[in-house]
């Protein structure tokens, strides 16, 4: 990846990232552990990957993103908002009466949102079916859904991985965020999903290992996705829950707690330092 | 009734979807390893490209519907009452019930006279699992003309529909050329005065030979065969209350959450006095055995539904 395209990338996650500390703070709840960790993610699909178009969100022949980890609705948010689907002032809506942002994402209010989700091993499903409805219908659109690692947990994902696989989606790319982290403490502690590659290719998917955070891990694994016939894709992406806030980082505590105004100003200023940081560059 | 038609609702489902098929193209079905038993396997001869199995896994099929119906597709997803109600009410109820989306779910093999296999698959519990979802439409015919125009209007409806079939045949008792169907509309297949029976499924057959039996003891009794559990067609509900002034409702269902409890609320809170006797699986499961004995047993009968009325 050219060095200006990845600088761009960073920074648009840096504001990703300040969408999800503002969207959370505002509600005074809501998951940004998981959001930040995905927050790269997000960032890549929503500004490289997708074929998608914010003034005709509801293109019959998009490309379709569904967050089956759908707590992390903040990062998606963000990353919806920054590429124009809806004002990224209303952020700071999140999960207040009457707002279109819900806790969980909504298909219905959120413009750019292909599944409500939230109810965790259901998304890869629905996305199963979208790329199976795709192919059927001769579309040439993608269809990508982003896991958890705790997520993965849910018997339902592994029906869905058979199905996907049984069914020879080729248009699906399956990622799982491997933050490592879950609300009761390490993933590897309270149900280990561990080895998650081998165990996609023992359901017969084509499989890349990557770091979530380097955007040109990100860009190689898509474009083998893309090139990959016949059998689904699966990206297992090791990445750091809270990513981006020191403090975050790496704390099983912050999976789904709001900062206090002070933990908010803290946060903020850490982003925009690095902001300022890949600006100067 | 030896010399009337039999057939059993899932088989019209079978054929109504086969015909559904040749109409329109945007037709899909999915199934869980019943194809053979919920009569899918009859849309799967016609269109193979069109029919979708899951394997033996309900909580994924139902999602999976949803994903294809968010593309424009119209997916009928199928499996027994039981797993497509009660395995997967979750998926049914996030994924599509929540999302409101296009999908038609026939659930076949509801209620005990699915028999020899007992307790673990007869669902009598369908009705309330799928009425308590909101835009949730619910449904259960009476033989198979009515079956077969439920699944047509099941399509022409935007948004998501429960239909539950039975396994065992049953009466036909509608004229196919003067039948039509409405979601949402309840049917007065026989005017009466003094007690109003309001049935669904295979109980409206088993209805109309009760107030048969009646007649000849000088009681009339009204016969509503109300097919839709919800919306449910509140104004003839209450027009029978205000006219009649006894109800019995009968249902293969638990008289908890069924088709007797929304009639029941319905006159509650209408005002309207009326007596009300619930004809249904009491609050308990059922066991193996052959159906019309179960259904015998289980007080699910015309013999049954004459010494409810005769109480009231």
């Amino acid at each position: 990846m050219e060095h200006q395209t990845a600088l761009n990338l960073k920074k648009m996650a840096c504001k990703v990232r300040m969408g999800v500390i503002e969207g959370v703070h505002a509600a005074k709840a809501g998951h940004p552990g998981g959001s930040l960790s995905a927050a790269d993610l997000f960032t890549y699909l929503y500004f490289k990957e997708l074929n998608i178009d914010p003034a005709n969100p509801k293109d019959p022949d998009r490309d379709r993103f569904v967050l089956s980890k759908g707590h992390t609705a903040p990062g998606l948010y963000a990353a919806l908002a920054l590429r124009g689907f809806f004002p990224v002032e209303d952020l700071k809506t999140l999960r207040q009466i009457g707002s279109y942002l819900q806790g969980h994402p909504n298909m219905n209010t959120v413009p750019g949102v292909d599944m409500s989700t939230g109810s965790l091993g259901q998304g890869v499903s629905a996305a199963c079916g979208m790329a199976l409805a795709a192919k059927h219908m001769g579309k040439t659109c993608r269809v990508y859904t982003l896991l958890g690692d705790g997520e993965i947990q849910e018997g339902e994902v592994w029906e869905a991985l058979m199905f996907a696989h049984h069914h020879k989606l080729d248009n699906l790319c399956v990622i799982v965020d491997n933050n490592g982290l879950q609300i009761d403490g390490r993933v590897a502690d309270v149900m280990s999903p561990y080895p998650i590659p081998e165990k996609l290719k023992a359901f017969g998917f084509e499989v890349a290992e990557i770091d979530g955070h380097d955007f040109g891990q990100l860009e190689a694994a898509f474009a083998r996705a893309r090139e990959t016939k016949g059998v689904p894709f699966g990206i297992v992406m090791h990445t750091t829950k809270g990513k981006g806030v020191s403090y975050m980082e790496n704390q099983v505590g912050w999976h789904g707690k709001a900062p206090n105004d002070a933990e908010y100003e803290q946060a903020m200023g850490e982003l925009r330092a690095q902001l300022a940081g890949l600006e100067a560059e | 009734m030896a010399d009337v038609k039999k057939i059993a609702t899932r088989e019209s489902y079978g054929n109504a979807l086969k015909e559904l098929g040749a109409a329109h193209e945007d037709v899909i079905v999915f199934d869980a390893d019943l194809s053979n038993a919920t009569k899918t396997g009859t849309f799967k001869k016609a269109y193979p490209d069109r029919h979708f199995n899951c394997g033996i896994a309900e909580g994924n099929m139902m999602a999976v519907a949803a994903g294809a119906a968010s593309m424009g597709l119209v997916p009928f997803a199928s499996s027994f009452a039981m797993f497509a109600a009660g395995r997967a009410f979750e998926q049914v109820r996030n994924s599509i019930g929540y999302p409101h989306l296009n999908v038609k779910i026939g659930a076949t093999h509801g209620g005990i006279s699915v028999g020899e296999d007992g307790a673990s698959h007869q669902c009598c519990e369908d009705f309330a699992l799928m009425r308590s979802i909101p835009g949730m439409v619910v449904m259960s015919p009476a033989d198979d003309v009515e079956a077969r125009a439920m699944v047509k209007a099941a399509y022409e409806h935007e948004g998501p529909v429960y239909m539950r079939f039975g396994r065992a045949a049953v009466p036909v008792i509608h004229d196919e050329g003067s039948f039509t169907f409405e979601i949402g509309r309840g049917e007065v297949l026989r005017d009466g005065t003094d007690v109003a029976v309001i049935a669904n499924g295979l109980l409206v057959a088993e209805a109309l030979e009760a107030a048969n039996t009646l007649a000849g003891e000088g009681i009339s009794v009204r016969v509503i065969n109300m097919a839709t559990v919800k919306p449910l067609d509140e104004a003839l509900v209450l027009k029978a209350a205000k006219e009649c002034g006894k109800i019995v409702t009968a249902e293969e269902h638990n008289i908890i959450g069924g088709l007797g409890e929304a009639v029941c609320a319905a006159i509650a809170e209408s005002g309207i006095p009326c007596k009300v006797k619930r004809v249904g699986v009491n609050d308990e499961f059922g066991h193996s055995g052959p159906a019309a004995a179960l259904l015998k047993q289980f007080g699910l009968s015309a013999e049954h539904i004459v010494g409810v009325v005769k109480q009231l």
